[in-house]
């Protein structure tokens, strides 16, 4: 049987369809999930999808951070399945404190939108397990408030601890401390990242098939009887 | 009544890239020896009945998890119990007409 992989629809999410494509596509079954849902329909890992949730509004992701779902969501990611937060699902899973640090407003203003190239720093997470250490992918990149922000000691850790799982290459989009593209939590199972690698499953549509990489991973971790260190 | 007001700044660390463009705009439309622009919200809370050491409790607690991100953002909360709309709405008028009078006189002056 294979992996049932819920996606999240939050009022104002945008790419859930594509998220859920992109489960399909790397040959899990995707789940639809509600925001106002205190249920989770057992399913083996979530992915929160990007968009624009409530508009952005007070912060982005605040308001989802604190939804019916997400307090099922982080119970869900205590006992490690593997939760993915892509974008707005980075900025909720920082709100929720799910994972340390905050996104906010581009350095430059200017909304983003690039195929940008992310070198994967720790293939060792529920999400990145399928890639080679320091493999180079290219998915596409588009955010207003990307630029990843933590205090030193938070950033020091991070590192320290191999928490930095995707790195921006050649361009830094958004002004990220430490060109920081996503992170994960302590035990590798929650990953955000505000690049969109469910946009890079086709060869028709997007600039590689990597997205498809980090679906295999969380197939791969869940067969694998669950997280990687 | 009594009503809350709560100020949130980003700390003086962390980049405010969009009260630089304001500040970029100010010396644009003629307005010098301007050093830095911060941009915050403010948060105007109605509240019916007393505020209580608990209520008060409450409201920290929501200012500082919901309504600012204690990561990247500060808060300072004022309550006035003495009947809410009037003193803040006055307060609020002043400042914001003034802001408005000045930026009105250095388009003038730009013309």
């Amino acid at each position: 049987m294979s992996a049932r992989i819920g996606v999240v629809t939050f009022p104002g999410t945008l790419d859930d369809q594509d998220a859920a494509r992109a489960v399909q596509l790397a040959g899990a079954e995707p789940v639809a999930l509600w925001h106002g849902d205190h249920d989770l329909q057992a399913v083996d890992a979530v992915i929160l999808p990007g968009g624009f949730s409530y508009g952005d509004y007070l912060r982005c992701g605040a308001i989802s951070a604190r939804s019916p779902i997400m307090t099922e969501v982080i119970t869900a990611a205590g006992h490690g399945v593997p939760v993915l937060g892509i974008c707005n699902g980075f900025q909720i899973l920082c709100e929720a404190h799910l994972l340390p640090g905050a996104l906010t407003r581009n350095e430059s203003l200017h909304f983003v939108c690039r195929d940008q190239t992310l070198r994967i720093e720790n293939n060792r997470t529920a999400w990145t397990n399928a890639f080679e250490s320091d493999q180079l992918i290219t998915v596409p990149l588009k955010n207003g408030e990307g630029n990843y922000v933590a205090d030193e000691a938070t950033l020091d850790q991070l590192e320290n601890e191999g928490r930095v799982v995707f790195r921006y290459v050649d361009v830094n989009p958004n002004g990220s401390r430490r060109d920081i593209a996503g992170i994960c939590n302590a035990s590798g199972n929650v990953v955000g990242l505000m690049p969109h690698p469910e946009h890079a499953v086709e060869e028709l549509t997007g600039p590689s098939t990597d997205g498809l990489k980090l679906i295999a991973s969380a197939i791969a971790a869940l067969a694998g009887g669950g997280v990687l260190a | 009544m009594a009503r809350v007001v709560v100020d949130v700044m980003l700390k003086p660390e962390i980049l405010d890239p969009q009260g630089r463009a304001v500040q970029g705009a100010l010396g644009r439309i003629g307005l010098t020896g301007v050093v830095d622009v911060r941009q915050g919200k403010q948060f105007v809370i109605d509240i019916d009945g007393e505020i209580d050491d608990d209520v008060l409790a409450q409201l920290h607690e929501i200012a500082a998890n919901l309504l600012c991100n204690p990561v990247i953002e500060n808060y300072e909360m004022s309550v006035d119990v003495t009947g809410g709309a009037t003193p803040a709405g006055e307060h609020q008028g002043t400042f914001v007409g003034a802001s408005s009078d000045a930026v009105a006189h250095a388009n003038e002056g730009q013309q």
